[in-house]
Order: C-alpha cells, then sequence, then structure tokens
C-alpha cells in the first residue's frame, strides 16, 4: 500500500515537468480560464464600442459619476475611490501569496480576509452607485443622461464584473477556510492560494479596462 | 521551491485507489473519463437521430408539397393537423436541425465524447486532470439537452429563426410563434451548452499538456489528440463570443435593451426600441460560428489521420505538416467570421480582407489533403469499415472544399448566398464529413470502449448507403443552388424562375435522404447488437500502435494498472523495415525494434515510403 502510494505521487510530480509551460494542470487551467473569461468580457466591450460608435452620441461620463461634495461638483471621484480600492486589494492579495510560500498560515489568512473586505467594499461602492443613477431614473431602457445603450451597457458590463468581484470574494473565503483549518497543510502545497490570486488580480485588471473605456472616454 | 504536485498526489490516490462501487457512483455519476465518454456519445447519438428526424419531416414537405400524410401526425400533433406541415412547423424543424445538429450532435460527440475517451488513453493518464469538473461538463450538456428538447413541446413551438437566430426574429417575442418561449429556451440551452463545452475543454487541454506518460512529447501524441485539443482550443476561444451575444439577447427580450434592435414596426405598431444593430448580433455570432465548424472537422480530421495510418500500414505522411496545418486552420479560422456576412451590409473593402483570409484556409486543407493521399499512395490497404469512413471522410472534404473556394469569393457569394448551394456546400464540407469521421472513429475505438467487434458486413453495407446516399442529397442540392433557389423556403410554388424540373431535384434528394436514414437503423442495430452479443474483441484488433491498443480492453478503472506506459517511439511506426511485424507499438524501446521516428518524412518527401509491410516494397 505504501509502496504503491509512493509511486503514484511519483507518477503525479513527473506529470506537472511534461507541461510544455512547467506548470502544474491547476495552474494551467487557471490560465486558459482567465483567457476565456478575458474573452467574454472582450466580447462585451467590443459589443460597447460597436454600438456606441454606430449611434454616434453618448452621455458624458465625467457628468453622470460627478460627486456632490460642499456644492461642488467632483468628477468620477466615486470610481477614482472604486478603483483605488480594487487596486489595493491586489496589494493585499500579492502580500497573502507572499505569505502562504513561506506558509505563514496566520498572514495569509489575514491578508485574504483583507483582500475579501476591500472586494466586498468595491462592490458596496457599485450597489451606491446603481442605486444613485436608479433613483436618477436610469433604467436598462432609458436614461436621462444620452441614448438608452448608455445605461443598459452600464449595468451589463458593471454587473458582469461585480459578479466576478462577488465569485471572486466566495472563492478567496474558500481557500482562507482551507489555509485557516489545515487542508492545505496536510496537502503539502499552498499553490491553491496563488492560483486563487490569478483569478483576483484577473478581475481587478478588467476593472482597469471597464474604467478606461467606458467611464474615462 | 514548492513542490506543488504533491498535493494532486494525495487527490490522486484517493482516487485511484477507490474505485466506486454503487450503480450510481459508477455508471451515472461517474467520474471516469471512459463512462463519461460513452454518457456524452450516446446522449449526442440520441439527439443527433431526433435532428435527422426532423430532417425527413422538411424533406418530405418540400418534395411533395401537397402530400397528406396522416401516420406522421404522431410525431407533430400541432403543426401537422392534416397530416401536411404547417409552415411555422417548418421553420422550427429547419431551425432545430441545425441547432440540434451543430451543438448537441457535433459538438458534443467529437470532443465530449472521442475527447474524453481518447486524451486519457491515448497520453497515457489515468484519468482527466480535474475528474470532478469533467463529470459536470457532462451533466451540464445533459441540462442543456434537457432544455432544448423541452422546448420541442411548448405550445408556441421551438425557435423557429434559423440556427443562427438573427435579431430581430428572435429578439421581439411577437415576431413569429417561435420567438416565443421557445427561443428563451434555446438561449438558455445554448448557454448552458457552452458552460459545459467549457468546463470540458478546459480539461482536454490541461490534460494534454500535463498528463502525458513518460517518454511522450507533444510531437509524439496521435493526431487524434492534436485535433481535438486545437479544437478544444477553438471552442474555449470563440465560444465566449456568443455567449456575450446570447446573455444581450435575453436582456433585450426581457429587461427592454436595445443591443441589436433598431427602430422597426411589428404588425403596424412602432416598438419602443432603437439604436441597436443586428449586425452586432451577426458579429458575435459569426466569430463563434466559423471557428465552430472548425471544432467540428478538426477532431475528424485528427480521426482520419489515425484509421488512415494503421488502414495503410504505412506512417502519417507528414506528421509535423499535419500538426501545423491543424493550427493553421485554427488560427486563420479566427479572422474569416466576414465571409458569412458578405450581402449583411459591409464595406467592400472589408468583404476583399475576409475573401483573402478564407481563401487562405484552402492552402493548410490542401496539404492535408495531399499528405492524406501521401499516406494512402502504395499502401497495403485494409478496406476495413473505419478505413471506408476515413476514405469517405477524405472524398466529402475535397468535395466541399471546393464549393468552398466559390463562396468565400464574395464576387460569386453575393449570387450564391442564401440558396441551396450553400445548404451543399456547408453540409458536405462539415456536416458529411464530421459525420463521415464520427463513423469511422465508432467503428475503429468500439472494441476498445466496450471490448466486442462489430459486424464488419453490416459495417460496409451501413457505409455504401451512407456514402452513396449523401452524395445523393447533396450533389443534387448543388444544381438547385445554382438555379437560384433561396433556402429555408417553405413553398416555391409562386417563383417563377424556378424550372418545373425542380420538382424532380427535389424529390431525388428526399428520396436519398430517407434511404440514407434507413440505413442509419442499420448503424443503430449494428451498435447496440454488438454491444450486447458482438464477437468478443482482443486487445489489439487492428494491429495499431498507439497506446489505448495496449491497455487492456475494455480499459479498467485507472486504465493502466499498476505502473503507467512508457513511451518510446511516435505512434505510427507502421512497415518499419527491419522490424519483426507490420506495426511496432508506442511502448517498444527502440533498442528492440527499429522506428521510423525522425527520418520517416524525408523518405515520405522523396518518395520512397517503405509501404508494404512484407519486404517487397519500393527500394531506393
Amino acid at each position: 500500500m505504501a509502496t504503491a502510494e509512493l509511486s503514484l505521487q511519483q507518477e503525479f510530480h513527473e506529470y506537472a515537468l511534461r507541461s510544455p509551460f512547467k506548470a502544474s494542470w491547476q495552474k494551467v487551467m487557471m490560465w486558459v480560464f482567465i483567457v476565456v473569461d478575458a474573452l467574454t468580457f472582450g466580447s462585451l466591450l467590443v459589443s460597447y464600442g460597436f454600438t456606441r460608435v454606430s449611434i454616434g452620441t453618448w452621455a458624458n461620463p465625467a457628468e453622470v459619476f460627478a460627486l456632490h461634495i460642499g456644492g461642488k461638483e467632483i468628477p468620477l471621484l466615486l470610481i477614482a475611490i472604486m478603483t483605488f480600492i480594487l487596486v489595493s486589494s491586489s496589494g493585499t492579495m500579492a502580500l497573502a501569496v507572499a505569505n502562504a510560500y513561506e506558509r505563514k498560515k496566520k498572514q495569509t489568512v489575514l491578508f485574504l480576509t483583507l483582500t475579501m473586505l476591500l472586494g466586498l467594499t468595491f462592490v458596496g461602492c457599485q450597489v451606491y452607485e446603481w442605486t444613485h443613477l436608479i433613483m436618477h431614473g436610469t433604467r436598462p431602457w432609458w436614461n436621462p443622461y444620452g441614448p438608452p445603450q448608455f445605461g443598459a451597457y452600464f449595468f451589463t458590463l458593471t454587473g458582469f464584473h461585480g459578479m466576478h468581484v462577488l465569485s471572486g470574494v466566495i472563492y478567496l473565503a474558500i481557500v482562507a477556510r482551507m489555509v485557516a483549518n489545515g487542508t492545505l497543510d496536510r496537502r503539502g502545497s499552498y499553490q491553491l492560494v496563488e492560483i486563487a490570486g490569478l483569478y483576483w488580480h484577473f478581475v481587478d485588471l478588467i476593472w482597469v479596462f471597464i474604467f478606461t473605456m467606458f467611464y474615462l472616454f | 521551491m514548492e513542490t506543488p504536485n504533491i498535493a494532486h498526489a494525495e487527490a490522486a490516490v484517493e482516487a485511484h485507489h477507490h474505485e466506486p462501487q454503487s450503480f450510481w457512483t459508477k455508471y451515472v455519476f461517474s467520474q471516469d473519463h471512459k463512462v463519461i465518454a460513452m454518457q456524452y456519445m450516446i446522449t449526442a447519438l440520441v439527439m443527433g437521430f431526433i435532428g435527422m428526424v426532423m430532417s425527413w419531416l422538411f424533406r418530405i414537405q418540400l418534395a411533395w408539397p401537397d402530400h397528406n400524410l396522416p401516420f406522421l401526425r404522431f410525431l407533430m400533433p400541432t403543426n401537422m393537423e392534416s397530416g401536411t406541415l404547417q409552415t411555422p412547423g417548418y421553420y422550427m424543424l429547419v431551425t432545430m436541425h441545425g441547432t440540434i445538429m451543430i451543438f448537441f450532435l457535433l459538438t458534443a460527440i467529437l470532443t465530449g465524447g472521442f475527447g474524453n475517451f481518447l486524451i486519457p488513453l491515448q497520453v497515457g493518464a489515468r484519468d482527466m486532470a480535474f475528474p470532478f469538473l469533467n463529470m459536470l461538463s457532462y451533466w451540464f450538456y445533459f441540462l442543456s439537452c434537457v432544455v432544448v428538447t423541452i422546448s420541442l413541446f411548448v405550445s408556441t413551438g421551438a425557435a423557429s429563426g434559423g440556427w443562427t437566430s438573427y435579431p430581430p426574429l428572435s429578439a421581439l417575442a411577437k415576431a413569429t410563434p417561435g420567438s416565443g418561449l421557445g427561443q428563451d429556451l434555446w438561449l438558455v440551452s445554448i448557454a448552458l451548452f457552452i458552460v459545459a463545452s467549457t468546463m470540458g475543454s478546459l480539461n482536454y487541454v490541461t490534460t494534454a499538456l500535463n498528463m502525458r506518460a513518460k517518454g511522450m512529447t507533444l510531437m509524439r501524441m496521435p493526431l487524434t489528440v492534436w485535433g481535438i485539443i486545437v479544437a478544444a482550443v477553438l471552442g474555449l476561444f470563440a465560444f465566449p463570443a456568443l455567449f456575450a451575444g446570447a446573455v444581450l439577447l435575453l436582456l433585450d427580450r426581457h429587461l427592454g435593451t436595445s443591443f441589436f434592435l433598431p427602430h422597426l414596426v411589428l404588425g403596424g405598431e412602432h416598438i419602443v426600441r432603437d439604436g441597436g444593430s443586428p449586425l452586432l448580433w451577426q458579429h458575435l455570432f459569426w466569430f463563434l460560428g466559423h471557428p465552430e465548424v472548425y471544432i467540428l472537422i478538426l477532431p475528424a480530421m485528427g480521426i482520419t489521420s489515425e484509421i488512415l495510418s494503421n488502414g495503410a500500414r504505412k506512417p502519417i505522411f507528414g506528421y509535423k505538416v499535419m500538426v501545423a496545418s491543424l493550427v493553421a486552420i485554427a488560427f486563420l479560422s479566427f479572422i474569416v467570421w466576414g465571409h458569412h456576412m458578405f450581402v449583411s451590409g459591409m464595406n467592400p473593402w472589408l468583404g476583399f480582407a475576409f475573401v483573402i483570409t478564407t481563401l487562405i484556409i484552402a492552402i493548410p486543407s490542401a496539404i492535408k489533403t495531399f499528405n492524406w493521399l501521401g499516406t494512402l499512395w502504395k499502401g497495403n490497404i485494409r478496406f476495413t469499415t473505419p478505413m471506408l469512413y476515413a476514405i469517405g471522410f477524405i472524398s466529402t472534404f475535397v468535395t466541399g472544399g471546393l464549393t468552398g473556394l466559390f463562396l468565400g469569393n464574395s464576387a460569386l457569394d453575393i449570387p450564391l448566398h442564401d440558396t441551396y448551394f450553400v445548404v451543399a456546400h456547408f453540409h458536405v464540407v462539415m456536416g458529411l464529413s464530421s459525420v463521415f469521421g464520427i463513423f469511422a472513429g465508432i467503428y475503429y475505438w468500439f472494441p476498445k470502449m466496450t471490448g466486442k467487434m462489430m459486424s464488419e458486413r453490416w459495417g460496409k453495407v451501413h457505409f455504401w448507403l451512407t456514402f452513396i446516399g449523401s452524395y445523393g442529397v447533396f450533389w443534387t442540392m448543388h444544381y438547385l443552388g445554382f438555379m437560384g433557389m433561396p433556402r429555408r423556403y417553405y413553398s416555391y410554388d409562386s417563383y417563377q424562375f424556378l424550372p418545373p424540373s425542380m420538382h424532380t431535384l427535389q424529390m431525388i434528394i428526399t428520396i436519398s435522404a430517407l434511404i440514407v436514414g434507413a440505413a442509419q437503423f442499420i448503424f443503430i442495430v449494428n451498435f447496440l447488437g454488438s454491444w450486447l452479443r458482438g464477437k468478443k474483441a482482443p486487445d489489439n484488433p487492428w494491429q495499431a500502435n498507439s497506446l489505448e491498443w495496449q491497455a487492456p480492453t475494455p480499459p479498467p478503472h485507472g486504465n493502466w494498472g499498476p505502473k503507467l506506459p512508457e513511451v518510446h517511439r511516435w505512434p505510427y511506426d507502421y512497415s518499419v523495415p527491419g522490424a519483426s511485424a507490420d506495426f511496432v507499438p508506442q511502448t517498444v524501446p527502440v533498442e528492440v525494434e527499429p522506428s521510423g521516428e525522425h527520418h520517416s518524412a524525408a523518405v515520405a518527401v522523396n518518395g520512397h515510403g517503405h509501404t508494404n509491410g512484407h519486404g517487397n516494397g519500393h527500394h531506393a
């Protein structure tokens, strides 16, 4: 029994080295998934560009997404804060991965939790933004700022991205639990944290594209 | 550094030491790639049967528009009340025939069925990289089949706007009867199918990249595996566009958005939508749609290459070029989608660019055809059923490929667009070829899957009826296309430019289609009968080299017993000079038997293939 298990371990250890990318299948799979997901977002963003160009007129995002503070209108303030939060969460995620490689259980869990909290704050800001726009009359089929497609793409793009952030938070919660209860210690590898990190950084990167193409243009 | 693989090892040890015992874990919610392959295959064949019956019904309508066949009423109670197919039923049938055949039969059986069975066995793995995800993939596929089948029974009928589901027909619930609930279920089932296909393809790609046995380098993988994983990558990269399109279309239908809807007047009423573009859907759809036809043809090409080499008892001609041309076709398939839209409204210069990229595909396709013929050249051909189907594949691929040169050219496509010529072209090059590849594969690997041999005699009868009958259907259809007969019409009575002789051609097509249909019952009986009481299959009935034939028949859970196979050569060492038999399995070390792995290509180029297995060949 023991020798059989050893030979199987050997077998699977060799498997990883056989990949042309010198990476485990879990990591290869996540990378391929990321490309697939990037193409899904890409299709939505290209559709957005197609529609916007073919309509010709569009809303002015600097006005739509401005915050009124002390009687002044500050364009894109909330979006700037949200972007800052999400980019910071990539920082804490990187720290979680670094600690995972050093097998520092407590710190890993701590930074994973911070990442999740930042992610939730981001989604909270998004909820505020949606509520704000809906209160001012924005609907998927109509909005006071520009052609109806402005609202439609706003809800679709940010909604699809927000869903990714939320799934990421759930994903990180599962990984954090596995770190905390010692599952990863028993497996002898913390690679799961790094793979979850790939997904999280990817979702952040997508935000940079949405931020640039939808809010800045 | 980390050694991440121990995690995997632990899971693997667990998985392989506990072979599932109960009926449910063994045959239903199985995580074994071979069981999942059978589930995929049988579900897909059942869906394909439904799709075929649909084609009979609308073919009967086209050949005998005034028929009255009350005995068919049980098939379609709501659209055939009088025994004659009604217009909405006709549109529903052509739409669902295309949808079911392309997605639920061909895509599913080639990647889900053959991919699942062959990838782990041919690369020497115990199972897929992520067996649980693999199981999930099948059940999502099953769910999508259930949804699409339910859509056939809703009171307003299934989707009927064509398999391409162009808006506005597909976006406005009141446009046609099938644009209601039927179209919603169509979109949901396609979305579920995309999820299933993505989960499956993630596994196929990572398994082939990471789980190869010792010595199985990428350039020693059988061409079947290459064909399947290149198709899997195509699916992974192309389906997201349709997924995004399906989501946007569902929003158009239910949340009042206007992504695809311009201002329209429907039944005298102005709809409250504006500013969207139906062309956007066409771009998203065909960005998937074109790679999709290569998803269907590349695995069939792989299967054909494998069987041709085995049946001709010769190394495959130009292995590296075969791999390169697969990859080249896959790459090109992403930059040609516009050739489906020449008449949709497109800048002629853009159309010109799409013509060029489309015609370039002829180069790798011709290279493949040349190499297949080079493989057959001076071979000791064994005309077994799988071999006949593989040769049939070359025939249909060439026939359909040649008409592709007509249609890829916008100057010719504009008059031929949406005629029967297009229907004939894509059925031959993508439908028939891929079906021939599938039949070749089923007859070839059936012994390994079930442990039984299929009847060769009935296999050959099945082949000849299918082959001749299919040409009867589609060769004839080209003439109708040249007459300018538009596709997708229910009735052709009121078109003066169509001569009365077209009725004769329509009847020839329908009769041939019914013969081909009848021939499939021979296959069904052969398949089921052989499985139940066929002759017991030896481990390597075709005297083949690739790894799956070195495993026990049928392969047990974990495939290889205690020790993984070790690979010493490529899978095409047939008729190697100096070897003791005309085939040398991949597991035989080079010290024991010589290998043609490294110089076979050069030999082939010189035209001096060591072709005859018994040493009486051409000596340079």
